[in-house]
């Protein structure tokens, strides 16, 4: 019962409360990207959760039997950013072997996620955190959840705003800049939900 | 008639008749695009998740910058040596190491000589790897250019990236302290008015960040319109 209750906790933190678009700056790339639409936004999401999950269990896994034991700690940055290129391969190969349909919906989306800082960052805040192996694994897939959800939301604002006047200046990046930020003011009225 | 054709081919000559790499008209070109024309931030929408984390404060937008200055210069200038070398087909993740390599000299650097400002920035120094400006500058003229003009290139983004940073950690200070690099500048302004001030906390929270970016970029853009209108 304990360890439901702490679970939950991780979740609603991850996702909520130090939401990783709106209050960590993490993903900002991809969240202005391709949030045009929310089909793609949902596309994009699912690929996230997916890699995302997977690089931070891989990069707790390589932390605790590889980079400790041989006191390689300094080379974590380049480890870490070379798995995660090798992953996304192979996600992709996979998915395109085992499922068609599921990598029509990616497909696209992959390539784009290895510079998505949000997986460097799980990666990195798992084991500088020295989080035990379930804390790890429902942080690592509550923090994409988060960015779904702040993902979702912004396409759902720009669908409405693509029929707004907005003046010359702001269309584009402000306009979806101060939007974020507006959502990131709402997003605020989460923190000290957890403590 | 014949005069104006001569001059015409002479100025299309010229530039080839220099020794390729020291056109300093050239290099200078290379080094200013990246202070306005193409300036990371509000011209090119990349490197956006540093720039909103750490400029709570002027000063943690000079580190930042200096930073990603170094990497950008370090990487563009190896990358421009080794492009005839790097096979094409996995040239990305060739420059994903280099820069990655220089990412990792930088935060152990900053760690052992600006520890106080290695702890305030935090997990963006390692992130500097996935800096999208960094690889974006490799991949679209480190990895063609030769050296010199690579590294003006580099050094050009760095120093634009770097303005965006400062600019947007004054605007940030300022309003959300009261400071501007640890000095009191509203809040002196409104003691000898013998007011005091009261900070729009939000500016230093993350809808600041993203409120104050949207609006120095509109700004940026009004300022471009302008100068195209006057042209």
């Amino acid at each position: 019962m304990e360890n439901v209750v702490e679970i939950l906790i991780i979740l609603v933190s991850t996702i909520f409360v130090t939401n990783f678009v709106l209050t960590r700056f993490l993903g900002i790339c991809p969240f202005l990207g391709v949030s045009a639409r929310i089909e793609t936004s949902i596309g994009m999401g699912m690929a996230v959760i997916f890699v995302i999950t997977l690089a931070g269990v891989s990069a707790w896994l390589i932390e605790k039997f590889i980079l400790i034991p041989f006191n390689l700690i300094y080379l974590r940055t380049i480890v870490f950013i070379l798995v995660i290129a090798t992953l996304v391969q192979f996600v992709e190969m996979v998915i395109r072997k085992t499922s068609p349909a599921l990598y029509n919906a990616l497909g696209i989306f992959l390539p784009l996620i290895t510079t998505n800082c949000a997986v460097l960052a799980v990666a990195l805040l798992v084991v500088q955190k020295e989080m035990d192996f379930f804390p790890m694994l429902f942080f690592s897939f509550g923090a994409p959840v988060g960015f779904t959800i702040a993902l979702l939301l912004m396409a759902g604002i720009r669908e409405q705003m693509a029929y707004a006047r907005i003046p010359k200046v702001l269309q584009g990046t402000p306009i979806s800049l101060v939007t974020a930020g507006l959502m990131s003011l709402a997003f605020l009225g989460f923190a000290g939900l957890v403590k | 008639m014949a005069d104006r054709e001569m001059a015409q081919e002479i100025t299309e000559v010229q530039p080839l008749a220099v020794v390729p790499g020291f056109d300093l008209k050239e290099i200078a070109g290379d080094f200013l695009r990246g202070l306005w024309e193409e300036i990371p931030l509000f011209r090119l929408v990349l490197g956006m998740c540093p720039t909103l984390a750490v400029t709570t404060s002027a000063i943690n937008g000079v580190g930042m910058g200096i930073a990603t200055t170094f990497v950008l210069v370090m990487s563009n200038i190896l990358i421009s040596i080794l492009r005839k070398i790097i096979p094409d087909m996995i040239r990305i993740p060739a420059f994903i190491i280099v820069i990655a390599t220089f990412v990792t000299v930088t935060d152990l650097m900053m760690a052992a000589f600006t520890p106080e400002l290695h702890h305030s920035l935090g997990i963006f120094i390692p992130l500097i790897v996935v800096n999208c400006i960094v690889l974006a500058r490799a991949e679209a003229f480190a990895s063609k250019n030769n050296v010199i003009r690579s590294t003006a290139d580099g050094l050009g983004m760095g120093i634009g990236f770097t303005i965006v940073l400062i600019l947007l950690g004054t605007v940030r200070e300022i309003l959300g302290n009261g400071t501007w690099f640890d000095m009191p500048v509203l809040t002196g302004i409104m003691e000898a008015f013998e007011y005091e001030y009261q900070p729009m906390i939000v500016m230093i929270l993350p809808p600041g960040a993203f409120i104050g970016l949207g609006l120095l970029v509109a700004l940026a853009n009004k300022i471009e319109e302008r100068r195209k209108g006057k042209k």
